[in-house]
């Protein structure tokens, strides 16, 4: 068993699980959506006194934080307790690509270490990948009104036209992103 | 102690989209060059599934935990907030490799320099209050 779960998990394990999740989530009478804690950490380090958009009783919203909060807690678990390789079984046809693009050992971790360390941030391209893509992430799930959780997950189960709006527009950046950006970030 | 079940759902969460390689920069990279079937199944079969769901809550109408009518809330009719806000998210998702929940299940899987990616997602939605009078929606 614990052979098992320590392998990587494949799709149709993972997919159905993350329904789980949300109603789970549904059922506690809440929602599932994990971007909205932006929103409520901005309130509660008091940006309601810049924009009354962060003005709301945000101990409302403590379990949304108590769930990230438990996602963070996997991360670990998962992790130190219950993968035996930190490698990652991404396509042949990926790993040729990246390395064209100058990344050594693709997939061979979770993460590029030449981007996603504290030391990579001396190189200001990487710090400012890191710094734009969070602020793109934030200020656009808010935009959008969710993210992957809230939209791809929630929204299209709910058949609501607003979500396969949002996934298409996550589409459109993600594949700007990947074709024209990312290349050339990589590459200079 | 009522806030548990919401620890131990997180926690389930992480596990998931930990051991699925999820929050991997590389699966976020390889799912938008259409080099593998993964992130399409994750996403795919949670969302069948999560289909099944939801118009059974709504069909059958599922009480929650408390005994209340469960609700699935439903997104305003806007257009442009959706395709505008959807872009800037996926350019900053393929950028990082992460959308909001893997940045927290990174930090604790030990990648803590996306603490410096959530307080700059945290800076995007703070921009977005400062300035969605003047953004259509």
């Amino acid at each position: 068993m614990l052979d098992w779960i320590s392998q990587p998990w494949p799709w149709y394990v993972a997919g159905p699980l993350i329904s789980v999740v949300m109603f789970l989530m549904l059922y506690f009478g809440k929602k599932f959506g994990v971007s909205s804690n932006l929103r409520t950490m901005c309130s509660m380090v008091g940006a309601g006194k810049v924009s009354e958009f962060f003005r709301f009783n945000w101990k409302e919203d403590i379990w949304n934080l108590v769930f990230v909060l438990g996602g963070l807690i996997g991360g670990y678990i998962a992790k130190e307790y219950l993968s035996v390789s930190e490698s990652v079984g991404i396509s042949e046809a990926t790993i040729i690509q990246l390395k064209a693009l100058g990344i050594e050992n693709p997939g061979s971790t979770y993460l590029p270490e030449s981007i996603f360390t504290w030391e990579a941030l001396s190189t200001p391209k990487y710090a400012l990948m890191l710094i734009i893509g969070g602020v793109l992430v934030g200020f656009g799930t808010r935009y959008a009104g969710g993210c992957t959780s809230g939209h791809a997950i929630s929204g299209l189960s709910n058949l609501q036209w607003p979500s396969l709006i949002a996934v298409i527009g996550f589409f459109i950046g993600g594949l700007i992103m990947t074709h024209f950006i990312l290349p050339f970030l990589l590459t200079t | 102690m009522k806030f548990m079940k919401y620890l131990f759902t997180g926690i389930l969460f992480g596990i998931v989209l930990t051991k699925a390689e999820v929050i991997s920069w590389y699966r976020i990279y390889e799912m938008f060059s259409f080099q593998s079937f993964h992130m399409y199944g994750v996403i795919g079969s949670a969302v069948l599934l999560g289909v099944v769901i939801t118009q059974s809550i709504k069909h059958f109408k599922l009480k929650s935990i408390e005994g209340e009518p469960i609700k699935v809330e439903s997104k305003f009719p806007d257009f442009w907030r959706y395709l505008i806000g959807g872009t800037c998210f996926g350019l900053g998702w393929a950028m990082t490799g992460a959308c909001p929940g893997p940045m927290f299940i990174l930090v604790g899987y030990g990648a803590s320099v996306f603490g410096l990616v959530i307080l700059s997602a945290m800076f995007g939605t703070f921009l977005y209050g400062v300035l969605r009078k003047h953004l259509p929606h």
